[in-house]
């Protein structure tokens, strides 16, 4: 994959996840996470080569046919992406808006959800007004609103405290025990070596698969 | 249309500001032309309807000697004998006078000034007169008559209407050109203001028509404000030509220079047709730009 004219900033890069897996995705920085990232998650399309996702290959597919296939992908961006006039509930509802999931619904899961990440007191602050942990948990709570196959996460414990995040990581797992694919990338090696998922580690534009091991053993 | 709710903040875009002006401008213009055209088209109407079947027959004028030439009885005859003919008057000399009058004065002097002795001809338009036979039978029984149907004068007359209209009809066109280019530049530079969140709800699975009616409703609510402004200005602006119109007329009714803004209820109505048009262009156009900026993500 490259931007524009420039070098290609991943190449040959060949793996496979299988349904319900967990990866951690690390490398240095610069090495291609978030661009890996863009082409999982439908932002980019690749230079050369073949993406398929939940058995589609993504470049035959119809345009119209794209918008349900990313409703089971859920992003969590690094800069998280809320929508600053809208209120923390209204972000987290949003997936479920764009699916035209009945609004009583709606307003049921979102609430359980954002209480669930502590910020039941915080439903209706806008964005600008919340902590960076705030804000992180409510990128995060719209990621996982809709149950997505998929979850990409693009740093998402990186603004928390210690305790937070692994009570994030917990409802990650949480997720994958309910079937859900996650991809985590993180530069936190403490996160990487506690819990017992393989990581795809990106170097130079190559990608290398590595099974989980204890610090001991490496 | 599902509930409106706006997940891109349009309402504090610099659009909400100039756009419904534009639009109201434009508006404005188009209600002018339309009301001109209106008027314009029912005057010519009303004159073609009313001078159908009414010819005027004009005799040369009495002789200087002022012996009686028999020349308005031998005509009078000839017309009365042609069928279809409903009724043939002859003017008397003071009514030809007041004919006159709006073009030379009230000074004018029957005896140093030679009148053309005029007849009011009514027919039956259905008996299908030969209006071009019956002017040559009159000619040869009174040389130097002449029938005149007002045909050529009516024709120009409808002409400058066809043509007034037609300048109308491209005013309108043109207005809305504009208002459609105003629209276009105004979505387009929403969707860049704006590119972050449309980005984010395009990859959370929002399908392009989810987006584009944001960008609809906002701009069919900008264009109906402005479309719903220019029209009552409009209106504040006919209801002052009109008031004009009537003052002039009523010191005196033969400089009425402005025709009556008069034309049936349902052509007014057309006017009010142009708010909910305007906001249709608006919505429409905002869609249209919108689908085609979002065709070009991935």
């Amino acid at each position: 994959m490259r931007y524009g004219a420039g070098p290609e900033v991943l190449r040959d890069v060949t793996f496979a996840l299988e349904p319900g897996s967990f990866h951690f995705l690390t490398g240095p920085s610069g090495a291609g996470k978030s661009s890996l990232l863009k082409l999982m998650y439908l932002a980019e399309r690749p230079s050369r080569g073949l993406i398929s996702l939940f058995g589609r290959d993504i470049a035959t597919t119809p345009r119209r046919q794209m918008p349900p296939l990313r409703r089971k992908i859920g992003v969590v961006f690094q800069d998280f992406r809320l929508i600053d006039h809208l209120s923390a509930f209204d972000n987290v509802a949003l997936p479920l808006r764009v699916a035209d999931v009945p609004e009583h619904d709606v307003a049921e899961h979102v609430t359980e959800l954002l209480s669930w990440v502590g910020l039941a007191e915080h439903l209706h602050a806008r964005p600008p007004t919340l902590s960076g942990g705030q804000q992180q948990r409510v990128a995060i709570a719209r990621a996982v609103i809709g149950r997505p196959s998929l979850l990409l996460a693009d740093e998402p414990t990186g603004n928390v405290d210690d305790e937070l995040a692994l009570r994030l990581m917990r409802l990650f797992e949480e997720l994958n025990k309910l079937g859900t694919t996650l991809v985590i990338a993180t530069h936190s090696e403490s996160l990487v070596e506690r819990f017992e998922h393989p990581r795809l580690h990106l170097e130079r534009g190559e990608l290398r698969v590595e099974r989980w091991r204890p610090r001991a053993v490496r | 249309m599902a509930k409106a709710r706006l997940d891109l903040p349009l309402n504090r875009d610099g659009s909400v500001r100039f756009l419904p002006w534009i639009v109201a401008l434009m508006v404005y213009l188009a209600s002018l032309s339309l009301a001109g055209a209106v008027v314009v088209r029912n005057v010519v109407e009303r004159w073609d309807r009313g001078l159908s079947g009414t010819l005027t027959v004009e005799l040369p004028a009495a002789p200087a000697s002022g012996k009686d030439d028999g020349a308005v009885p031998i005509a009078l005859k000839v017309l009365r004998e042609t069928p279809g003919v409903l009724s043939a008057t002859p003017l008397d000399q003071r009514r030809t006078v007041e004919l006159l009058q709006p073009w030379l004065g009230n000074d004018i002097d029957p005896a140093e000034l030679p009148l053309p002795r005029l007849i009011d001809l009514r027919i039956d338009v259905r008996a299908g007169v030969d209006i071009s036979a019956l002017g040559a039978r009159i000619a040869a029984a009174v040389p130097g008559a002449q029938l005149d149907d007002h045909r050529r004068w009516l024709d120009r007359v409808i002409r400058t209407g066809l043509a007034i209209e037609a300048i109308a009809g491209v005013v309108v066109i043109l207005v809305g050109v504009s208002a459609v280019l105003a629209v276009i530049f105004a979505t387009r530079t929403g969707l860049a203001i704006h590119h972050g969140i449309v980005e984010v709800l395009h990859l959370i699975g929002a399908r392009d028509s989810y987006i584009a009616r944001q960008f609809e409703r906002h701009a069919l609510r900008l264009g109906l404000r402005g479309g719903i402004i220019g029209l009552a200005l409009a209106l504040l602006t006919l209801l002052g030509i009109s008031d004009a119109a009537e003052r002039v007329g009523s010191i005196n009714e033969s400089v009425r220079m402005l025709p009556a803004l008069s034309a049936p209820p349902l052509e007014w109505a057309l006017l009010l047709l142009l708010p909910p048009a305007a906001g249709a262009i608006a919505m429409l156009t905002a869609r249209i730009t919108v689908l085609r900026a979002l065709a070009r993500m991935p």
